[in-house]
């Protein structure tokens, strides 16, 4: 097999509790965005962007939707003879079978596969963030400064940097200091939970923290603070453009309405840096006489004869005559009757929603609503 | 049913769509706001589970293979047959053959390697969504030995014209295959044949100088044959001019006929990675088909816009299509029109066509 430079290394076997009823069947990566996306097609897309043929998938809660979703990965470009992306869930070994105890564990457990690239460096990437990134940019960095790791960073407020792993640096972004979610934030420079590590340094560190019974086996919590401790160098790299974590259901709609803003901050139509995603191949939507449509990005395959304001509707959304959407997010083939109002909500996948519903109200508190079986469930109770 | 063999012969389809096939066949041109007219025909072949079939073009055929690739939308993509897009090669001073019948003669081994034994054959100006399993159904039970596809037609209209009429018989046994215009009994372009015949028919042709198998082979010979005609009652529309693509084109507007091609089964097309469609503050948006990557800030009503498409605020389009990645500049009206991909039109500019005769702009103008 060919050796190659850099092979990536996605997370993707994370719950995403606080998505609630989003993730009940569904990994976070699989977690629908922006109308026609999962937040996997994110990292994927920028990989096939950046240059980077080879990924491994590391898959574990719920994996079923992400496995039959990435297939052999040729709609993001990662069908090739030689790499691709494979995906990566836990197994069993002659000593034994293991879940994967935390991110660090989860590359441990699949030295091999990257052992038979034998890469120079290793990219770790999560499936929860959305953002667009060339990644080929941060390899150039990491490797001018010769870092043995280089770490994503973008600035927060300081109010949102005890939300972060917050990293401290030198003049020269050279990092000397890792704070995970500190009360205190020295600096605003917050990890993106990208790394880039030289493999050869990583793989030791890898089989140290394996051994080691007192580890969390976390890249964030042992591994980046280990190496700090034994005087690597590690580097930040500063990124600009737009990042959100969608790890909640406030954070996911939020990302949702930025899409909606006068200049999106994320553009999803530079024809040179397509988000690609499995097609749902869906007829063009339907918009009738009576529909009104303002401030809002609308998906193939729906059919609108109400009124929807400053919202995201996925493939197959029908919205009955007399209906009011506002300031929401519905996902893929909702059925929405007749007279019914929706106001800052996340409704969840193939769920019906009978004629005159009201699902939130102006005059309710800001928190977003997600309406999914369970919510139906107590609104007929 | 893996039965079957597809062959979709573009062979005598004219390009009669003026602007819009200036440099495409009639099979590469974009319908109903994201499909090509070619992709109806592939989808109710995949449908019906054809997994080899054989195209065959002779002209203007580079954007019509662009768009197919190696069939992938349509699960053509097969270690064992799949698409095979024959071009016209023919060297041999030796052949004879004239016609459609050239195709085939020079492509004898697609249909010799090809382990279906019954060719179902269409055309992509007739959009349809026939049952192909049912049609091959009919003819097995019919113990036919050509089964036609027809539709009745209640309201002839211009488009028809050109169309083949049939003369069926209460058994359903076609008695007569004519152009008489007043009749109500259209012929599809499809038909199914069982390979050995098919072959054998074409040989016959072959030898006697004959150039076009449908007339020649099975409309001269309604005695000779068992030909039968399957009644289709679904949603068709013939594409042969521009007026009847616009009219067509138009009628999905109504939620019955778009309900009608796009209801049971999907139509596959090449996968495209728009950003869904976003409509600013300033849309006004209504009785409109409208495909994913458009940027509407104007007024669009009565209209079909295709992929890409950007319409600026204060622009006006009514009754148009808009293809694939068009711009209307802001305070621009457009009415009555067929803009062709990438048209650009200037700010304050006004197109107006005439609803029974739209205007048709050529590919990549700027107005």
């Amino acid at each position: 097999m060919r050796k190659k430079e850099v092979v990536a290394m996605l997370l993707a076997g994370g719950q995403g509790k606080r998505l609630k009823g989003l993730t009940r069947t569904l990994a976070k990566p699989a977690v629908f965005f922006g109308g026609t996306y999962r937040i996997i097609d994110f990292p994927l897309s920028n990989c096939a962007h950046s240059g980077i043929d080879t990924v491994g998938v590391l898959t574990q809660y719920e994996p079923l939707v992400l496995h039959s979703y990435i297939g052999v990965g040729s709609d993001w470009d990662l069908d090739r003879l030689d790499g691709g992306v494979f995906v990566l869930p836990p197994h069993e070994k002659e000593n034994g079978n293991n879940w994967y105890r935390g991110t660090a564990d989860a590359i441990y457990r699949n030295l091999h596969f990257l052992d038979q690239y034998d890469p120079e460096h290793v990219l770790i990437l999560s499936g929860d963030h959305i953002y667009k990134m060339d990644y080929s940019r941060m390899l150039d960095y990491h490797k001018k400064k010769g870092a043995d790791c280089t770490i994503s960073v973008i600035n927060v407020t300081i109010q949102e940097a005890k939300r972060f792993g917050i990293l401290n640096t030198d003049d020269d972004l050279k990092i000397y200091d890792f704070e995970e979610k500190p009360e205190q934030p020295k600096s605003t420079l917050a990890s993106m939970g990208i790394y880039l590590f030289k493999w050869e340094v990583l793989r030791r560190y890898l089989l140290e923290s394996a051994s080691d019974s007192e580890s969390s086996h976390d890249f964030g919590k042992d591994i980046i603070p280990m190496l700090l401790q034994h005087g690597r160098s590690l580097y930040a790299y500063p990124f600009a453009g737009y990042w959100k974590d969608v790890g909640t259901i406030q954070s996911l709609w939020e990302a949702n309405m930025d899409l909606l803003a006068q200049d999106p901050p994320l553009d999803l139509n530079d024809p040179f840096w397509r988000i690609y995603t499995r097609s749902p191949n869906q007829p063009a939507q339907y918009i009738t006489q009576r529909a009104i449509l303002k401030n809002s990005i609308v998906n193939e395959g729906c059919m609108v004869d109400g009124e929807v304001r400053h919202s995201v509707l996925f493939y197959g959304v029908e919205v009955g005559g007399g209906s009011i959407i506002t300031e929401s997010v519905i996902m893929p083939n909702v059925k929405i009757g007749r007279n019914v109002r929706i106001h800052r909500a996340i409704v969840n996948e193939n769920m019906i929603i009978d004629d005159n519903m009201v699902i939130g109200s102006e005059n309710s508190p800001n928190e977003i609503i997600l309406f999914d079986q369970e919510c139906e469930l107590h609104a007929r109770i | 049913m893996s039965r079957l063999i597809g062959v979709i012969n573009l062979d005598h389809e004219l390009d009669q769509l003026k602007e819009l096939t200036y440099f495409r066949c009639g099979a590469a041109v974009p319908f109903a706001s994201r499909y090509r007219l070619i992709d109806f025909t592939l989808s109710n072949m995949m449908h019906a589970g054809v997994y080899d079939i054989a195209l065959f073009v002779r002209r203007k055929y580079r954007s019509l293979l662009d768009h197919l690739g190696e069939g992938r939308p349509w699960d053509l993509d097969r270690r064992r047959g799949g698409l095979f897009i024959l071009p016209p090669d023919w060297n041999d001073p030796t052949d004879g053959s004239r016609g459609d019948l050239q195709h085939v003669h020079n492509n004898l081994d697609f249909f010799h390697r090809s382990a279906g034994q019954v060719i179902v054959h269409a055309g992509t100006q007739h959009v349809n969504k026939v049952d192909i399993e049912d049609v091959y159904r009919y003819h097995r039970e019919k113990n036919a030995d050509v089964t036609l596809v027809y539709k009745v037609i209640e309201q002839l209209e211009a488009e028809h014209a050109p169309c083949v009429r049939l003369e069926i018989a209460e058994d359903g046994r076609v008695t007569g295959i004519h152009q008489e215009q007043d009749h109500h009994n259209i012929y599809l372009e499809m038909f199914v044949i069982d390979k050995s015949l098919y072959l054998d028919q074409v040989k016959h042709c072959i030898a006697h100088q004959d150039n076009h198998f449908f007339r020649d082979a099975i409309q001269k010979n309604p005695s000779g044959l068992r030909i039968f005609a399957y009644p289709y009652e679904g949603y068709h529309a013939v594409i042969n001019s521009i007026e009847s693509y616009y009219k067509n084109s138009m009628r999905l507007l109504d939620q019955q006929q778009y309900q009608a091609l796009f209801q049971d089964q999907p139509v596959h097309t090449k996968i495209k990675y728009e950003a869904p469609t976003r409509f600013t503050h300033s849309a006004e948006v209504e009785h409109s088909l409208v495909a994913n990557g458009c940027m509407i800030g104007g007024k669009v009503e009565n209209s079909i816009l295709f992929r890409g498409v950007r319409i600026e605020a204060g622009a006006w389009v009514s009754n148009s299509i808009i293809m694939q990645k068009c711009t209307i500049r802001k305070g621009a009206i457009v009415q009555n029109v067929i803009l062709d991909k990438d048209v650009e039109l200037s700010p304050e500019r006004t197109l107006i066509g005439d609803i029974r005769a739209p205007y048709v702009i050529a590919k990549n103008s700027v107005i």
